[in-house]
């Protein structure tokens, strides 16, 4: 299929003609359907930084922390240690979960996306429209989350800001990825579910999140060194407790702006391939 | 509006093997037309629909819609094309309004000449109480109207419609098409795929027969009938399996014999004379039946027994 779409139909030209607010409508529409339950998730922002906060922070805190700090955290208390790699986590959680089922639903069951490829707009601004919108999501998200850090006096200083842009942009790059599993699936067959318990959760407690990784033996830091959760909770981490430095930064901003660059050329060529058959 | 010459499509199938789908028709559709492709299912008539809609490339052979390539086009024709397709595909957790401003914007329309839009064509479709309900409440004729409408959102030149009517009950039919008579009595090009025969002569100037991926036969209703079948049809029903029994019996009193389930049909130019012939021969059905020839007989004619399907 792939061959045809090369060798005859070399439409590229075609796409630029497209009105290039395509991709802003798709996004529009999809604004649209969260208004419904923007609330719900936007409560949701807040409660769930609430709940880890007190009880990873405050309780297990307790405990790691034990009157003294560690000197494995590099001098800062537990709470102070993890919140950052909390905001990316739930960044994460919520790239994965925006990009499966609701993207996969749009080609499966209410198909609204084959409503829209009748129109004008292409499936490559399908693609991006759903990017946008995710993005948009994750701003919000992680921009409460900041506030509730604030409150807790973990946030940093004003460079504790950049958590933020850190978040959004480890969340879109797995959304990404995400969203390209779903537009080349056909039958869920659980697949959905496999990546949740066999790639999100796994990522989520072997990238330096709760621990710095030099606690874990050498054999599976490799874990940690492709997981985009372990480059976005450094960078994060760095800004939040003052510790970032120039080329480290710089190296896991381009890890996972590279990701997010190669899953989204993916992910637009298999939406496009979905939905032009 | 369409020109379609040796038009092609085939699928890698789900084994390997090349489907193909459409295997080189020629259409030609003027303005102001009403156009349907009727056959039975699998006969490539959706597979067509979607190329003229620039959704899916054809495999070869040539095409033009609106006297433009799709290949190279496909956007500006889109643009200005309305398609129904078989599956509602409207966002049922968004209002009856809310899908028709939405799908406005994807044309490019302003938001605000869609909303002055979406109120015309709720009227329409007669969903003025409905507007601002859920899509999920409504009922498949009302969904259906809806899609109806949604299509004319963008004032569309040519408007395709893949099996309006599958699956909605003959009150909904009937209103369906009503609405569909008046866009073409404000000359919108119709292009309409059928399996219903009754809704081929509601709707169609003109149509094709497809089965098996080719075009079987060409022609307006009446035509068609006039080519492919007899004057009158002459029904003889029977007790299920009775009417094979019966069928050698009677078969050559007419020039041909239609079997069905429950059924012969006997294909004459004088049914009178046809069914006293019958009696005549000893043959008892447990009701008779005469009537015109319809494109149904046409269909089954030209396509064999596959209308079973």
């Amino acid at each position: 299929m792939a061959t045809i779409d090369h060798s005859r139909a070399g439409p590229r030209p075609a796409e630029a003609d497209a009105p290039s607010g395509g991709r802003l409508m798709v996004w529009e529409y999809l604004m649209r359907c969260w208004r419904r339950y923007a609330v719900l998730s936007l409560s949701e922002a807040i409660g769930t930084p609430l709940l880890y906060l007190l009880a990873l922070g405050l309780g297990l805190g307790s405990l790691v922390d034990n009157g003294a700090q560690s000197a494995a955290l590099g001098g800062v208390s537990y709470l102070q240690y993890i919140a950052p790699a909390l905001l990316v986590a739930a960044a994460v959680q919520i790239g994965a979960s925006e990009g499966s089922y609701p993207a996969y639903s749009r080609f499966k069951w209410s198909k609204v996306f084959w409503g829209v490829a009748a129109t004008p707009v292409t499936p490559g601004q399908v693609c991006d429209g759903e990017v946008l919108f995710i993005g948009t999501r994750l701003l919000a998200a992680s921009s409460l989350y900041y506030l509730v850090l604030l409150v807790f006096g973990v946030a940093g200083g004003p460079a504790g800001l950049l958590m933020i842009p850190s978040g959004v942009l480890t969340g879109i790059g797995c959304a990404v990825l995400i969203l390209a599993l779903g537009a080349a699936l056909h039958s869920d067959g659980g697949a959905f579910a496999m990546v949740f318990r066999f790639v999100v959760v796994p990522l989520t407690l072997f990238s330096g999140s709760f621990f710095p990784i030099t606690q874990l033996p050498l054999a599976v830091r490799w874990v940690a060194w492709v997981s985009p959760l372990w480059h976005g909770n450094e960078l994060a981490r760095g800004f939040a407790l003052g510790t970032a430095e120039l080329w480290p930064t710089v190296g896991h901003a381009a890890y996972l702006a590279a990701l997010f660059v190669a899953g989204l050329a993916l992910a637009r060529r298999l939406y496009r391939r979905r939905l032009i058959v | 509006m369409i020109f379609a010459r040796g038009l092609r499509k085939s699928f890698p199938g789900t084994s390997g093997q090349t489907v193909e789908a459409v295997r080189g028709i020629d259409v030609q559709v003027q303005r102001g037309e009403s156009f349907g492709f009727l056959g039975p299912n699998g006969a490539g008539k959706s597979s067509t629909m979607r190329m003229i809609a620039c959704v899916s490339p054809r495999t070869g052979g040539e095409l033009s819609i609106l006297g433009l390539d799709p290949e190279l086009d496909g956007i500006r024709i889109r643009g200005r094309l309305g398609v129904v397709p078989q599956e509602d595909n409207l966002d049922l957790e968004l209002t009856v309004r809310e899908n028709l401003v939405i799908y406005g914007r994807y044309f490019g329309i302003s938001r605000s000449e869609c909303r002055r839009r979406a109120q015309e064509l709720i009227e329409f479709a007669q969903l003025t109480d409905k507007a601002d309900t859920k899509v999920d409440a409504l009922s498949g004729g009302m969904k259906r109207r809806l899609t109806i409408a949604r299509s004319l959102i963008n004032d569309p030149e040519l408007l395709l419609l893949d099996e309006p009517t599958t699956g909605l009950d003959p009150q909904a039919r009937h209103v369906l098409w009503d609405r569909l008579f008046r866009l073409k009595t404000q000359g919108v090009t119709l292009v309409v795929t059928t399996h219903y025969m009754d809704e081929a002569e509601q709707l169609c100037d003109r149509l094709v027969v497809m089965d098996g991926g080719v075009i079987v036969a060409e022609g307006s209703p009446t035509e068609l009938i006039g080519s492919h079948s007899s004057r009158e049809v002459l029904e003889l029903r029977f007790m299920p399996d009775a009417q094979q029994r019966a069928e050698p019996l009677v078969v050559d009193l007419v020039e041909r014999v239609e079997v069905l389930p429950d059924r012969l049909l006997l294909y004459t130019q004088d049914s009178e004379a046809t069914l006293e012939a019958v009696y005549a021969r000893g043959v008892r059905p447990r009701s008779t039946l005469v009537r015109r020839s319809t494109l149904e007989d046409v269909f089954l004619r030209l396509t064999g027994r596959s209308l079973v399907d």
